[in-house]
């Protein structure tokens, strides 16, 4: 089961793409993206269309937090509330996070394996459609649903659609639809790209690269694929179970006809949990990256990362019924769940702990793809170890549904994932436009947006202690909790005006930003062995490596990484 | 980055065709998991009948012709390697016409079920599960079964060479995985659950 | 930990905690016949037999974290500070290239496993405990059942039905144990009983029957809100579990046995046949008349509640009239609609409803 790969010295320049109109003008830029199969055009419309998105849900979540700044409030109805919830946490997870992740690994695995594209372009096309689609979907129901006589109405049945709440006779009209069918296609299309990286990964490698030589970020993702194959099919069977029940009268989820609500929480939380893991292991891939970089040393325990990183996979898979410590399942049920997930959490850790031993000893410059990088780390630490404690079965009694749990979630999403991105961003930014980013833009940035995150999520723990239930449009002004949410609201305007800056920079730095060469940082991986931007065949010569840092043996012959490894 | 010298010179990779095929299936096994569990969970606990005893047949032609059609593959792939083109054909034909005899035969088990014994998906929860999870075989045999059509009127029509041994040898790795899963709902739904 | 001994950590945690909360918080006010209105609930200021079980392994893992928390974050800032780049001249060599350390890999493995086992153990003996408490035989026993967006509230035992209030006997640390068993199942779809002070929260599910128990130690009315999001309103399905001296409660419950005296006013009297005439009896049921509609609360003791609408405004003539003129004015989107009452018929069963105490 082998097939020889070698170096191709009959390589000829692809002739130009013949798509209509002279090259530059706005209909070949746009029909070029339309029918392009180039897994770097792919990756940046991956993450376009998600800071598209991320856009609309975040304005939804300030939406949000402007009704719940004091009680009582009447900005928002009940209804739109509760559809505004729903399609920020759907949003957010399946058409930011997903696309994001996938736009970072289409763009930089094959330029860092040293492959010329993706194993099968064609399918990373349809994989960048489908998701484009089910977004559009998802959308259309602010004017499909419930029917051409009244008003659309986007679902409203929370993010992870619990049963009977999604059963015809509770769901009316068919906003849920939108929810389970937009969902359906975005998981077809996140599992063939998933395929695609996988056997990208596994199939194309440069010489020389075995998998224990590949850069941490292609391993990350790796695992993250790995998840993607085994959980996204969980979802889409929850979302035929669903379907079935609400139009063919099947009973997977009804009660009354002996079904049980509590097999559609088993069936979500197996995907929704390593869902988690699939978002969060490319920030683990990102800052595995940056940090070793920035503190110009190799990443501190290379074999001990891949199996802790491993190990978090095949671990997150067993943790699923930590989200179900109330339904009250048996104590040996509760104690299980308990054990798995504090288990899940010692690789974490032990992650941790290698980025700061990376940094421990090095010199570390303190620039903007860094700078994002620690505080990830800071915020991170918070957010993992209020996962900790929500493992442990009584304080999840008290604290599961509350606000604890949203702070400690967005805590692990925005103070992990999104710095990370923004960090990426920032890092890989002029190997994709061949322009660095303008520092004080992103200065501005990294400032506003800490300061705004922490004064939204911070007292979002507190609110939890006090009580306060997640999914409520409004709360009475005597339960304590009008501080704490006024303050929340606060933080999101600093957010929005960090926001600002980051697009702003974006903008002005593709036109202005100080033109940044092949290898702007110093950087050891293949993709800064290429021209910024990459040329479209990648390599003009498909590379041959001997170690983890094949930029480091080039340019310390005296003293090549292989020497050590 | 040039190629250094002192690298080995043998550097062998799996075929992306093989392990895209095969991941495909894990994905796709991960699914059938789901409806498998349902289905045990659901197992014993209908509130109302028909019962899978009352009902079910164990399906013996069908099954023969799936796992038949599965042997005639293999002797397919066997004769394409050989590059004999007419014996490829036939075999390619043979298999995808079992599996479209599997297809009919469920479609009237199914017609049988209905009619007669009165189980449809929303009759009670083993109606809701067999359903489903039979169901959802046979779609990915019908999708198989246009997959083998595909190769079979390219094959007609003289586009298929032994070249093509690895892309028509994916199609067969799917082929079986569909048999596997014919098997796993054998053992579920009509040996152990027709017993409980 | 048992009842009535607390330790150390709990202390420190419980009146340090709760101190800063009450003061942010505006603290507690009191309420007319609930005797103290805890509106301001925090888990740390537990107030019944179970949540205080839940603190112990709570305030432990708080601690714990803190711990971990501080020594990385000082590790954090430390390595920041110590290792930063000073200037160009740093740039001229690159530092040691360090690849790795089996020793320092080991240590920073054993240590949180020590750790996590630590925790296992301490939540698994917490688990048991205060999942398989056992009840004594004289326990009372309530049955909730979870409606979109009320509360049913049954005593089986003593035959009393009543809606969105639970009402409970107070325990004390030494003497006679009076805990609460909760049958807690749902008419619909899923909700969540969740008093903090008073215990962990527990669903409510549909073709299910959960379980849970309250042991409260002082009186006062706690405050509750589903927490499964369940629909339109559940921000405003609050439930409301009143804990009395014995001799109250037991004043209660014999309150609650006894019918309502017939209407003496006339405007009474033709409410009571305006209410049989109209569709309320569809939904609610008020005993000893026809009405035994189950889709809405049972208005048998309407007046002796707080709230009206499940928490969403205090029960006054004034609210009461409100409601019927308009109940998708209070809370938009719950399950009873408009019942387009003219003012007379307003007035009449208003005066009616307010005889059934």
């Amino acid at each position: 089961m082998s097939q020889e790969i070698t170096v191709d010295e009959n390589f000829r320049m692809p002739p130009p793409e013949k798509v209509g109109r002279e090259p530059g003008s706005l209909t070949s830029i746009v029909q070029s993206l339309i029918f392009t199969v180039d897994h770097k055009k792919l990756g940046l419309m991956y993450i376009g269309s998600g800071l598209l998105f991320f856009v609309l849900a975040g304005s939804l979540a300030a939406l949000m937090r402007i009704q719940l700044a004091v009680p009582e409030n009447k900005f928002l109805a009940p209804e739109t509330f509760n559809q505004i919830f729903t399609m920020h946490g759907t949003t957010m997870v399946f058409l930011v996070g997903m696309p994001i992740i996938f736009g970072f690994a289409n763009y930089l695995v094959p330029l860092m394996i040293g492959a010329r594209d993706m194993a099968f372009p064609r399918l990373n096309a349809f994989g960048f459609w489908i998701f484009f689609f089910s977004g559009l979907l998802l959308y259309f129901s602010y004017l499909g649903a419930p029917g051409i006589y009244g008003a659309g109405s986007a679902p409203d049945v929370g993010w992870f659609a619990y049963s009977p709440l999604t059963a015809k006779a509770f769901s009316r009209g068919h906003s849920t639809d939108y929810w389970t069918i937009s969902l359906l296609l975005g998981g077809v299309g996140s599992v063939a790209t998933s395929i695609n990286i996988l056997v990208t990964i596994f199939c194309l490698r440069c010489k020389g690269m075995t998998l224990g030589k590949m850069p941490l970020f292609v391993w990350m993702n790796l695992v993250m694929v790995f998840l993607v194959i085994l959980a996204l099919p969980c979802l889409s069977a929850c979302q035929i179970m669903i379907s079935l029940d609400r139009y063919l009268g099947a009973n997977f989820f009804d009660t009354q006809a002996g079904g049980s609500a509590t097999l559609w929480q088993h069936f979500f939380w197996i995907f929704g949990h390593p869902e988690v893991y699939v978002l969060i292991m490319p920030a683990f891939a990102i800052a595995s990256e940056v940090i070793p970089v920035f503190s110009r040393k190799p990443i501190f325990g290379y074999p001990i990362m891949v199996a802790a990183s491993v190990s978090i996979g095949f671990i997150s898979l067993g943790v699923w019924a930590h989200h179900m410590l109330c339904i009250g399942m048996t104590a040996l049920g509760n104690t299980f769940f308990v054990i798995s997930t504090l288990l899940v959490a010692i690789p974490t850790g032990i992650k941790i702990f290698n980025w700061l031993g990376t940094m421990y000893g090095g010199k570390i410059r303190l620039e903007l793809p860094m700078l994002f990088c620690i505080m990830f780390l800071f915020q991170f630490l918070i957010a993992g170890l209020t996962g900790v404690m929500l493992a442990i079965a009584p304080f999840n009694w008290q604290l599961s549904d509350s606000y604890f749990v949203v702070a400690h979630f967005h805590y692990v999403l925005i103070g992990g994932l999104l710095f990370t991105i923004f960090a990426g961003i920032y890092y890989w930014y002029p190997k994709a436009f061949g322009r660095m980013l303008d520092t004080r833009l992103g200065m501005a940035h990294l400032v506003l947006f800490t300061i705004g995150f922490h004064l939204t999520f911070l007292p979002q723990h507190f609110l939890g202690f006090l009580g306060m239930p997640r999914r409520i449009y409004t709360y009475q002004a005597d339960r304590g909790w009008d501080l704490w949410n006024f303050v929340s609201t606060i933080g999101v305007i600093f957010q929005a005006l960090g926001l600002l800056f980051f697009v702003a920079n974006l903008i002005y730095s593709y036109w202005k930003g100080k033109k940044a060469g092949d290898d702007p940082w110093d950087a050891w991986t293949l993709e800064w062995a290429t021209t910024s931007p990459p040329q479209e065949y990648n390599f003009a010569e498909l590379p041959a490596v001997r170690s983890r840092r094949p930029l480091w043996d080039a340019k310390h012959p005296d003293d090549p990484d292989w020497k050590h490894e | 980055m040039n190629a250094a010298t002192d690298l080995t010179s043998d550097w062998k990779l799996p075929s992306p065709r093989k392990v895209g095929i095969l991941t495909l299936i894990v994905a796709e096994s991960a699914l059938f998991t789901i409806f498998v569990v349902a289905y045990l969970y659901y197992m014993g606990k209908s509130l109302n009948g028909p019962y899978p005893h009352e009902v079910l047949e164990f399906p013996w032609l069908g099954s023969i012709a799936l796992f038949g059609s599965s042997a005639t593959i293999l002797a397919a792939e066997r004769a394409l390697r050989g590059g004999s083109h007419q014996r490829f054909l036939f075999w390619w034909g043979l298999t995808t016409a079992l599996g479209i005899y599997f297809i009919f035969f469920t479609a009237s088990e199914w017609w049988k079920l209905i009619t007669v014994d009165g189980l449809t998906i929303d009759t009670n929860t083993f109606g809701t599960t067999f359903y489903s999870l039979v169901g959802l075989h046979a779609f990915h045999v019908i999708v198989g079964i246009i997959l083998l059509l595909c190769v079979f009127l390219a094959a007609v029509r003289k586009k298929i060479h032994p070249d093509h041994h690895e892309h028509v040898e994916v199609i067969s790795y799917y082929w079986h995985f569909v048999d596997c899963i014919w098997i796993v709902v054998l053992t579920v739904v009509y040996i152990i659950s027709t017993r409980t | 930990m048992a009842f009535g001994r607390r330790n150390f950590f709990d202390a420190v945690a419980t009146w340090r905690f709760s101190a800063v909360l009450a003061i942010l918080s505006g603290g507690v006010a009191l309420g007319q016949e609930g005797g103290e209105m805890r509106r301001v609930a925090d888990i740390f200021s537990p107030l019944s037999r179970p949540s205080e079980m839940i603190l112990e392994p709570t305030v432990l893992v708080l601690l714990t974290s803190l711990g971990i928390f501080l020594v990385v974050f000082f590790m954090l800032v430390y390595v920041v500070w110590k290792f930063r780049r000073r200037g160009p001249a740093d740039d001229e060599r690159e530092p040691p290239q360090v690849y790795g350390s089996n020793n320092i890999e080991l240590a920073w493995t054993v240590i949180p496993c020590l750790i996590v086992f630590v925790l296992v153990l301490v939540t698994a003996r917490s688990i048991v405990e205060i999942q398989k408490a056992p009840m004594p035989a004289d326990a009372l026993k309530v049955r909730l059942v979870g409606h979109q967006w009320w509360w049913e509230v049954h005593y089986p035992e003593l035959g009393i039905v009543t809606a969105n209030e639970i009402h409970v006997p107070v325990s004390t640390r030494d003497g006679k144990r009076r805990p609460t068993e909760i049958i807690l199942e749902s008419a619909d779809v899923i909700h969540s009983f969740w008093v903090p002070q008073l215990a962990g929260k527990t669903d409510l599910i549909p073709n299910r029957s959960n379980r849970t128990w309250i042991e409260p130690f002082r009186t006062g009315t706690f405050f509750g809100n589903c927490a499964e999001y369940c629909g339109t309103q559940h921000a405003n399905m609050l439930l409301r579990v009143i804990v009395q001296e014995p001799e109250e409660f037991d004043r209660w419950v014999a309150n609650q046995k006894q019918m309502p005296a017939a209407p003496a006013s006339a405007l009474a009297k033709q409410g009571r046949a305006d209410f049989d005439a109209i569709s309320c009896i569809n939904c609610h049921s008020v005993d000893g008349t026809v009405a035994d509609g189950v889709f809405g609360p049972d208005l048998t003791k309407l007046m002796t509640r707080q709230t009206i609408g499940a928490g969403v405004a205090p029960l006054t003539s004034e609210t009461l009239r409100a409601w019927l003129v308009d109940p998708q004015e209070m809370k938009p989107g719950c399950n009873m609609p408009d019942m387009q009452l003219t003012e007379p018929q307003l007035d009449s069963i208003v005066a009616y409803l307010e005889t059934l105490k």
